[in-house]
């Protein structure tokens, strides 16, 4: 970018600021209407939800773990579960399975649509925000009629989830599919390939490959700068290796490979993905006893365990210390979209302020994670 | 690479940097602090292991008697394998030096854990709280922490036992 040299200037965006998505506060230091650093104050939402963590048993930790990633509380619950049964070691039934794995996608379909709406409406276009919310609704009424919360739902257990799937939810579910599947051309029409969405996103933000990966940058993120990683496919969780699926990744469409219409582009296109494998699970879906396998007591053997999800945001990490007491020694999340804030000085500094907004929302952050 | 290989890679280069510790699991080495930066170079830059990833970094307070650890989970994208880097640190002086310059993420996990068990890494540019204001007291994830009285004015609730909240 130009080399311009003025009086630098200080500017606070935040912590109160409709593209900050909650409260961050970035402190931007300008060299007229450049940037050239970024300096994000973080800790406004912290609650240290670990410490809480150790001072409860094993079981009520989940309820947190829904608050931490407000958007995507199913894939918060799945990541902590999945960890607790690997240091556990037991087996789970095949139809748990595949429940959890449609309502981690349900949600993963849900937590993009806001992501996408919400960019749209971060750099100027307020109709497809509607639209898109639109839809999100039906995803949050099919979480309501299966276990009678919204957005914070504590259902998936260790072992279980807390109810069996409702007595038409597969009709439902397929039906809402049917309705849903056009509706992405709808978007694309009215976003995507918007000449002005365009113009404000390709070229943008570029997070070249190995700068994404020395930052710990995962998810739809990693994969719009070309790399092709999904914990989906690469270390296999739950049951998600018997689902046929692509792991969409940025090309440059429209730009640079990496830029922030890449990262936009990659979660358009995950959507299309998350269907299929809806559609898979509910089609092989087993019968069974949602309560079977789940423990009586929960009382995990001395150690320890990192395991890593794919969440809707990237790779959501938990370790977990167990002494063999009823409560865990120590929960640490490793939260995704605090590893993709950490790039953003480096990514903004050379571009303009009204470009910063652009690459923040590419990047699709949840205050409640990154302060935990 | 097994995780055992990787270990005998590591100590082949460095000697005595590897310490036994039967108390770990398969997958998690424990490692001399004192090299930690060269070692981690190393880890990093050397072809056959070649970690690009540093997944995670988690402070783990291990007891009142006990040392605080540090635990570095890496990955490698290329050869696919992974290991656990355990280092324990003086409990009076816990002080490590600091990776950030090898992986760009490590500044932020590093100035997390500084603000949550007081590590101190030693080499890191920035390092200053993260989560908590700057002038909060203590070191809240540690297992003897108390939480001060009052932070400007406001009283901190505190966990009484059996009363539950006050």
């Amino acid at each position: 970018m130009g080399v311009v040299q003025g009086d630098q200037m200080v500017l606070n965006i935040g912590p109160q600021h409709p593209s900050t998505h909650g409260v961050l506060r970035l402190e931007v230091t300008t060299d007229g209407e450049i940037v050239s650093k970024i300096t994000p104050h973080l800790g406004y939402l912290h609650r240290c939800f670990e410490k809480h963590a150790e001072n409860v048993t094993y079981e009520q930790v989940i309820p947190f773990t829904d608050r931490c990633d407000y958007l995507a509380s199913m894939n918060s619950n799945f990541g902590y579960v999945v960890a607790m049964e690997e240091l556990m070691d037991i087996e789970i039934s095949e139809r748990v399975q595949y429940i959890r794995v449609i309502m981690a996608e349900l949600n993963r379909i849900a937590s993009h649509l806001l992501a996408l709406g919400v960019y749209g409406l971060d750099i100027g276009a307020f109709t497809p925000f509607l639209y898109m919310l639109r839809d999100r609704e039906r995803i949050l009424d099919i979480f309501e009629y299966t276990c009678g919360a919204r957005l914070l739902y504590n259902y998936m257990w260790i072992g279980g989830v807390s109810h069996d799937l409702p007595k038409d939810f597969v009709k439902i579910c397929v039906e809402f599919l049917d309705y849903f599947e056009p509706q992405i051309e709808e978007y694309n029409n009215l976003l995507t390939f918007n000449k002005i969405f365009i113009e404000r996103t390709a070229d943008v933000g570029v997070i070249p490959a190995e700068v994404a990966v020395s930052y710990g940058v995962s998810g739809p993120n990693l994969r719009g700068s070309g790399v092709k990683w999904d914990v989906r496919k690469d270390e296999p969780y739950s049951i998600y290796d018997r689902f046929d699926f692509d792991i969409p990744t940025g090309s440059g469409e429209f730009g640079t490979l990496g830029d922030c219409f890449d990262r936009y582009w990659v979660r358009m296109l995950e959507v299309t993905q998350s269907v299929r494998i809806i559609r898979q699970a509910l089609k092989d879906l087993p019968g069974g006893d949602v309560f079977e396998t789940m423990p009586k007591k929960i009382r995990p053997p001395v150690g320890s365990v990192y395991r890593r999800t794919e969440s809707p945001r990237g790779d959501l990490g938990y370790y977990i210390v167990s002494d063999g007491t009823p409560s865990p020694t120590r929960v640490k999340m490793r939260s995704p979209a605090f590893t993709a804030l950490s790039c953003l000085d480096e990514v903004s500094s050379g571009w303009m302020i009204s470009d910063v907004l652009a690459i923040l929302g590419s990047l699709d952050i949840v205050l409640g994670e990154i302060d935990r | 690479m097994t995780p055992e290989q990787i270990k005998e890679r590591i100590s082949d280069q460095f000697k005595n940097s590897v310490i036994t510790n039967e108390s770990l699991g398969e997958h998690q080495v424990e490692i001399n602090g004192e090299d930690w930066l060269n070692i981690a170079t190393f880890m990093k830059n050397d072809p056959k292991l070649s970690f690009d990833q540093l997944e995670c970094i988690t402070g783990i307070d291990t007891g009142e008697e006990g040392p605080l650890q540090t635990h570095y989970n890496f990955h490698s994208m290329e050869h696919r394998h992974k290991i656990e880097v355990v280092i324990s640190h003086d409990r009076k002086d816990p002080k490590v030096s600091s990776i950030e310059q090898v992986w760009r993420i490590g500044d932020w996990f590093e100035r997390e854990t500084y603000d949550m068990f007081g590590i101190e890494y030693t080499g890191h540019r920035d390092l200053r709280r993260i989560l908590c204001p700057d002038d909060w007291e203590g070191w809240p994830l540690r297992k003897d922490y108390e939480g001060q009285e009052s932070f400007h004015g406001i009283v901190v609730p505190k966990i009484k036992e059996e009363e539950g909240w006050e």
